[in-house]
């Protein structure tokens, strides 16, 4: 996973060399079920709730999450993925290359969106998958539901859901996966 | 990968890597055309020009929808034809161009190697060759190939499946770009190209083609295709005095509803356009659902639009050469 950050911090072909693990897989899970809660409480309920993940890392979580929902509420929250490479702010500046077709089959005028990444980091996806929301409808509210908050804001961008605040440094990297989360750097070959 | 190219002149220009580069990205850009706004902010703030010194309806309408869907400026050309040609002219046109400062030109033109010239003019502005003579319409194979992908099952699956797809080529090769670009464009993924074409519309050459056979009998292949592919006979560039007359053409290469009947269920059936009904292809078999003529020209602004994106959105490349 964090395969789109790491597509975006080439040299591509290099690789994530990890040097601690942060979270263990039990942590994420746990971390997921807390976040339903909250998801939940905050909404009161999930009427017009739903999830769109983030193209590629935020997609795993947001199903993991949008199972853990249907298990406490008895009632299927649609999800969605999206991907941001064509509203993102620097085109032309480095490589930007779509991960995956973005695949929202519902109109989101009116709903609760859930948007669901793995890693927050300079806030610059969130602020393109913003603009990229828009195109499939008027969302009543917008909710930002992250694994990992690693800080280093560029924007005034902020989660509502985090599953873990970790400070990092800003060359590090963050790799989400199933097995866990685990922070390192990204050595080219 | 490998940085993609700084132009698009030729599909040598591109590997079987950058082919799947560019049809996974016509994915995403294929999603954006399917939205009430089919608009995307990628390109905003380049300027894109159709340098058109030859006739077209799609080509030119596709390139120019594709650049404006991603919000890039178009300019359009209307190069007069018959007066401009090669040599100081079409320099100075392009120099021109390029002084406004154009990011990229898009060219047509009726004669072989003019992109490429046109290339080694211009700095820090990308050529896509959108027709040449009869040299190469390098996005009309890559639409193709999209085209036959998605039929194939779409993603990687429809990738592999090029591996020893049986592809047959028909008509008016000598006079056809489009032939050349898709021979190569096939070849590159591993299916396996046979020509059929009378021996007048056949090149005078051709050593280093990557095909697997040529032959004068389509009957005899259609049964085996998978990928039948037609040519239109090419009045305007003298196909119709290669052979006796358009009727002996029809019996011999035409795609009849008789001809039609022979092909194996699930075979495809490609035009680039414009078709001409009653010769290369009967009225009737074009309307069938195997008959992909339509969604041709529907991918053909979704190619258009990643050939775009690849080549102006992806900034510099670490170690590559680019301008």
């Amino acid at each position: 996973m964090a395969e789109r950050e790491r597509s975006h911090t080439r040299p591509r072909g290099s690789v994530f060399v990890p040097r601690a693990q942060v979270m263990s897989a039990a942590d994420v899970h746990r971390a997921i079920t807390r976040m339903a809660h909250e998801i939940i409480e905050r909404n009161r309920g999930l009427e017009q709730v739903v999830l769109i993940g983030l193209q590629t890392g935020g997609v795993a979580i947001a199903e993991r999450l949008a199972g853990t929902l249907s298990e406490l509420e008895g009632t299927d929250v649609p999800v969605g993925t999206l991907d941001v490479a064509f509203y993102r702010d620097d085109i032309g500046l480095r490589p930007v290359l779509p991960e995956a077709a973005t695949d929202i089959s519902f109109d989101l005028t009116g709903t609760t969106v859930v948007l669901v990444d793995d890693v927050l980091f300079t806030g610059r996806t969130i602020r393109a998958a913003l603009n990229a929301l828009g195109e499939y409808g008027r969302a009543q509210v917008v909710e930002l539901a992250v694994m990992v908050d690693r800080g280093h804001r560029e924007l005034p961008i902020r989660p509502d859901y985090v599953g873990k605040n970790l400070p990092t440094s800003r060359d590090e990297m963050v790799d989400v996966s199933e097995d866990g989360v685990a922070i390192g750097d990204l050595v080219s070959r | 990968m490998s940085p993609f190219p700084t132009h698009l002149l030729s599909m040598d220009d591109l590997g079987a890597d950058e082919i799947a580069e560019v049809l996974a990205v016509t994915d995403s850009f294929a999603e954006v055309g399917r939205r009430a706004n089919p608009k995307v902010p990628t390109l905003r703030g380049r300027t894109v020009a159709t340098l058109f010194f030859e006739d077209s309806t799609r080509t030119r309408m596709s390139f120019e929808t594709a650049a404006k869907r991603m919000s890039a400026d178009v300019l359009s050309f209307a190069a007069g034809s018959s007066s401009v040609n090669k040599g100081e002219s079409l320099r100075d046109t392009v120099e021109t161009v390029a002084a406004i400062g154009i990011d990229a030109v898009i060219i047509r033109h009726g004669s072989s190697g003019v992109p490429a010239r046109v290339a080694g003019w211009v700095d820090h502005c990308t050529v896509i060759n959108a027709g040449d003579g009869w040299h190469q319409h390098p996005t009309q194979a890559l639409l193709d190939l999209y085209t036959v992908r998605q039929a194939l099952g779409g993603g990687d699956r429809g990738l592999s499946g090029f591996a020893g797809l049986r592809v047959v080529i028909v008509g008016d090769i000598r006079h056809s770009r489009v032939a050349r670009s898709q021979v190569w464009a096939y070849a590159a993924l591993g299916a396996e190209v046979t020509l059929v074409a009378p021996a007048t519309l056949l090149p005078p050459s051709l050593e280093g083609w990557p095909v697997a056979a040529v032959t004068q009998d389509l009957d005899d292949v259609l049964p085996k295709a998978d990928v039948v592919s037609l040519l239109r006979v090419q009045s305007e560039r003298g196909s119709g005095r290669f052979v006796p007359s358009l009727r002996e053409y029809t019996a011999g290469y035409g795609l009849t509803a008789r001809r039609a009947a022979l092909l194996q269920p699930g075979a495809l059936i490609l035009h680039p356009g414009p078709i001409v009904r009653g010769v290369e292809i009967a009225s009737d078999v074009a309307e069938l659902p195997a008959a992909l003529i339509t969604e041709q020209v529907s991918n053909g602004v979704a190619i258009r639009m990643a050939v775009l994106f690849l080549l102006l959105g992806q900034g510099p490349v670490e170690g590559a050469h680019r301008g």
